[in-house]
Order: structure tokens, then C-alpha cells, then sequence
């Protein structure tokens, strides 16, 4: 029960573009096609999960033991650039398709602050191994239903007939607001 | 103590993670026909998406497998495809010449009108939903746009008159303008060849076309009868020259009632 109340604040309630604010430059910059949104959302999903058993597992056998946490930041930066690097060159040789489709995202998102933002609340709600994979599963399926709304709004919004002061940028940051402020109205159906 | 502790942790992971992105760089290296890299320097790298492939660096690996022609690139044209075959060592293959996008419209505003006022998107695939668009003429341009916004070399432009332009010094032929205009006012023609053209899409009867627009072809066959290379002929309503036989003689011009027959390469302003 509290894994899928976990599932549901993590995707709805507490999505971490709507309103952790997180992870803002894809969510603007790789949103003009549906298609590029899903590319870039199943990558996060992807790096997400793996970077965050990772780095809790750093963190219980590494810096617990030597009082170490002030250094989670800087660790857990260089361990998921290592990672992705690694995982990049796997998946070239040992899954050819799989890296076609991720393809660009995963270096993108190497130094992307959702990444590090779930890893870093893992470790400070103190979650279990399950729970991380859990809440950073959910997380990245957030990230993924932000990304793939926004798109299509910016979709249609290419067509929309407007003024031009608003056009570009300045619509897309207002649709951005109203579609956070929309994703407000889950907030306290469910808490931990 | 923890000084120490803290930089042999930090110290040592980055040592840690060197040593395994170097191994993996070694044990998972992929190899790639270094020829792929040559062909796809060689390419305009607009990923404009003429031949039908994902992009440049695709077609590159498509040439190089020998899936496609090595004249597969479209903006490319001959030099290009004989540049290719230097590098993969093939004999040149002929080419024609080079071939620009060509507007077959004349039909600004004041010569042919609108049947009703439309105020939707500004896309003329969206203007043709309602009731195949807001021109008389169901044939000529809509004069919205989607052509320029769909050219990915820019030589594409909006003129003062509502029509398209064609800067030709920068189109490359690709043909992705023709694809984008739902009606296909837009046709690749080769672009040196000095010679006449009917800038006219009509297919309509001589008696619509005449109610819908003043410059539009009615296909009265007189340019037919002028020719002396039978190079004009009327297909479905509308004359069109075949440009190989086209000798520019000029005999056409003098015989159309409707004044609509130009040189090829004239940038058209109407009056």
C-alpha cells in the first residue's frame, strides 16, 4: 500500500518537472515533437532506475560507514557520468537497436539534475532498495507523462493561430505554468 | 583523518571508474567501415530527407552497404555522387542536370480570388480541410506558406504578391517543398536549360478557370499549334512544355491569348 501511494505521488502528485521543478531544461528543450519527448523520457526512465540502485549502494557501503554524506553531491555527480559513459559503450556493442533508440538522450542526460535530484531524495527519505527502484521507476514515468503532454500542446500551439509577442518562447512557458498548475489539483489526495 | 578519508574515497573513485571506461573503450569497441564516415563527410548534411532515408549519416551507411545508388542524394546532385564514387573507387555515373523547385501559379490575389474568407490556421493543409480551401481555383496556390517553413535549405520565401519565391542559387532540388504542398502547385524541373514554362496548375475547364482566375491556363491549344518542336501538350485541361524539346524560340509567348507562358528562371511578380 505505501509502495503504490509511493507509485502515485512520485507520477501525480508530486511529479518532478510540475512540481519539484526539476529537470526544467529537457522539459523545455526536447519537447517540440511527441516523438523526441518519449525518446528522451524513456531514456531518463532507463538511467534513472540504474543510477539510482547505483548510488544507493555507494552510498550505504561507501559514505555511511565513514560519515561521508556531505560528499553525496560531488560522489554521486562523478558515479553517474562514469555510469552512463559505461553503460553508452555496453549497449553500442552488446544492443545495437536499444542504443538506436536512446541514441542521442543518453549523454544528454548524463549531468541532468533529475537524475541526481532522485538519487540525492532516495537517500534522504532513507528508502530501501525496493523503494528506490520503486520511486525512481515512478519518477521517471512522471518525468515521461510531463514531457509527452507538454509536446503535444507544443504541437498544437505550432499551429495555433496568436499574436507574435506571445509566440515562441513566451507561450510555451505560459502553457508550462498552466499545465503545473493543473497537475496541483493532486496535491493532498494521497500523502505518505 | 577525514581529509584523508574523503579524498581517498572522492581519489579513489574516479581512479576506479577510469579504469573502467578504459577497459570498456577497449572491450566494446565497435568497429566502423571508416568509408562510412568519408561518404557522410561528403554529404550536404542538411538531413533534409529527399531520398527517403533517416538522414545524411543513414544514407551514408546505405551507400556504403550498396543498398542505395551512390546517387541517392537529391541537393547533392552529380558532384556529390561523383565525389562518392572516388572514395568507394566505382565508376562515375551520369547524372542530369541540376533541378529546382518551380511555383506553376500565378495566381495572386487581385487575378484570382478567394470564394470565401478564411480565418484558420495559417497552413494551407489545414486551409484545404474546409471545403478544399478558400481559392476559386482548386488548383492554385494557397499562398500560406507550408512550402517555406517545410524547405530545409531556406531558399524558400513568402513574396510581397502572396506567392512563393524561389531563391535558386539556394535551392538544391530536394523536393521536400513539392512533397509539403497539399496542392502540388510546387514540380522539381531542371533549372540551366534556357526555355519556356507554364506557370499554371489548372487542370479545371477552360470555362471554370476562366470565372476563378485571370492568369490560369484554359487549354486552348494555341501554344500547341505554335510549336514548331511539338514540345507543348494539353493534358487534362492544362498545356505543359516538355523541357527537353524546348528550344526557347519564343512562338508560344506570341501565340497565348492569355499571356501566362515564361522563361524558365524569371522570378515572377505579377503586376
Amino acid at each position: 500500500m505505501y509502495l503504490l501511494a509511493m507509485i502515485f505521488v512520485a507520477i501525480l502528485s508530486n511529479n518532478i518537472v510540475l512540481s519539484q521543478f526539476l529537470g526544467i531544461c529537457p522539459y523545455l528543450g526536447t519537447t517540440k515533437r511527441i516523438e523526441t519527448s518519449v525518446g528522451m523520457g524513456l531514456a531518463v526512465i532507463f538511467v534513472m532506475v540504474m543510477s539510482a540502485i547505483v548510488t544507493w549502494v555507494i552510498d550505504l557501503f561507501l559514505l555511511q560507514p565513514f560519515s561521508l554524506e556531505y560528499l553525496r553531491t560531488i560522489v554521486f555527480i562523478l558515479v553517474i557520468a562514469g555510469l552512463v559513459q559505461f553503460v553508452e559503450m555496453v549497449l553500442k556493442k552488446t544492443n545495437p537497436a536499444l542504443f538506436q533508440a536512446l541514441g542521442i538522450y543518453l549523454p544528454l542526460i548524463t549531468t541532468n539534475c533529475t537524475i541526481l535530484g532522485v538519487a540525492l531524495l532516495n537517500v534522504q527519505s532513507e528508502h530501501n532498495i525496493i523503494e528506490t527502484v520503486v520511486y525512481s521507476l515512478a519518477t521517471g514515468i512522471g518525468f515521461t507523462l510531463a514531457m509527452v503532454i507538454m509536446a503535444g500542446i507544443r504541437e498544437r500551439l505550432e499551429l495555433a493561430n496568436m499574436s507574435n509577442y506571445l509566440k515562441g518562447a513566451a507561450v510555451t512557458l505560459v502553457s508550462a505554468g498552466i499545465l503545473s498548475l493543473a497537475f496541483m489539483g493532486f496535491k493532498g489526495m494521497v500523502t505518505l | 583523518m577525514e581529509l584523508t578519508l574523503s579524498m581517498v574515497i572522492v581519489g579513489g573513485l574516479g581512479v576506479f571508474f577510469a579504469g573502467v571506461l578504459a577497459y570498456a573503450a577497449k572491450k566494446f569497441a565497435v568497429e566502423e567501415d571508416p568509408r562510412v564516415e568519408l561518404v557522410a563527410d561528403l554529404l550536404p548534411g542538411a538531413n533534409c530527407g529527399a531520398c527517403g532515408l533517416a538522414g545524411c549519416s543513414s544514407a551514408a551507411e546505405k551507400i556504403v552497404a550498396g543498398e542505395v545508388p551512390v546517387d541517392s542524394c537529391i541537393p547533392g546532385g552529380k558532384k556529390v555522387a561523383d565525389s562518392i564514387c572516388e572514395v568507394l573507387g566505382l565508376e562515375s555515373v551520369a547524372s542530369e542536370g541540376r533541378k529546382v523547385a518551380e511555383i506553376r501559379c500565378l495566381g495572386t490575389k487581385d487575378v484570382a480570388p478567394d470564394k470565401f474568407d478564411y480565418q484558420g490556421v495559417r497552413d494551407c493543409k489545414a486551409a484545404m480541410m474546409y471545403s478544399g480551401g478558400f481559392k476559386a481555383c482548386t488548383y492554385g496556390c494557397l499562398g500560406l506558406g507550408t512550402c517555406v517553413e517545410a524547405c530545409p535549405f531556406e531558399a524558400l520565401s513568402m513574396g510581397a504578391n502572396g506567392l512563393p519565391q524561389v531563391d535558386t542559387e539556394k535551392c538544391t532540388g530536394c523536393g521536400v517543398c513539392a512533397k509539403a504542398c497539399p496542392r502540388n502547385v510546387i514540380h522539381i524541373e531542371l533549372a540551366d536549360k534556357k526555355a519556356k514554362y507554364i506557370p499554371c496548375n489548372s487542370k479545371a475547364s477552360g470555362k471554370v478557370v476562366r470565372q476563378a482566375c485571370e492568369v490560369g491556363c484554359i487549354g486552348c491549344r494555341a501554344c500547341v499549334k505554335a510549336c514548331p518542336n511539338e514540345a507543348v501538350t494539353v493534358e487534362n485541361n492544362l498545356a505543359v512544355i516538355n523541357r527537353e524539346k524546348c528550344t526557347d524560340c519564343g512562338k508560344c509567348v506570341e501565340a497565348c491569348k492569355r499571356g501566362i507562358i515564361k522563361d524558365v528562371g524569371t522570378v515572377l511578380v505579377l503586376k
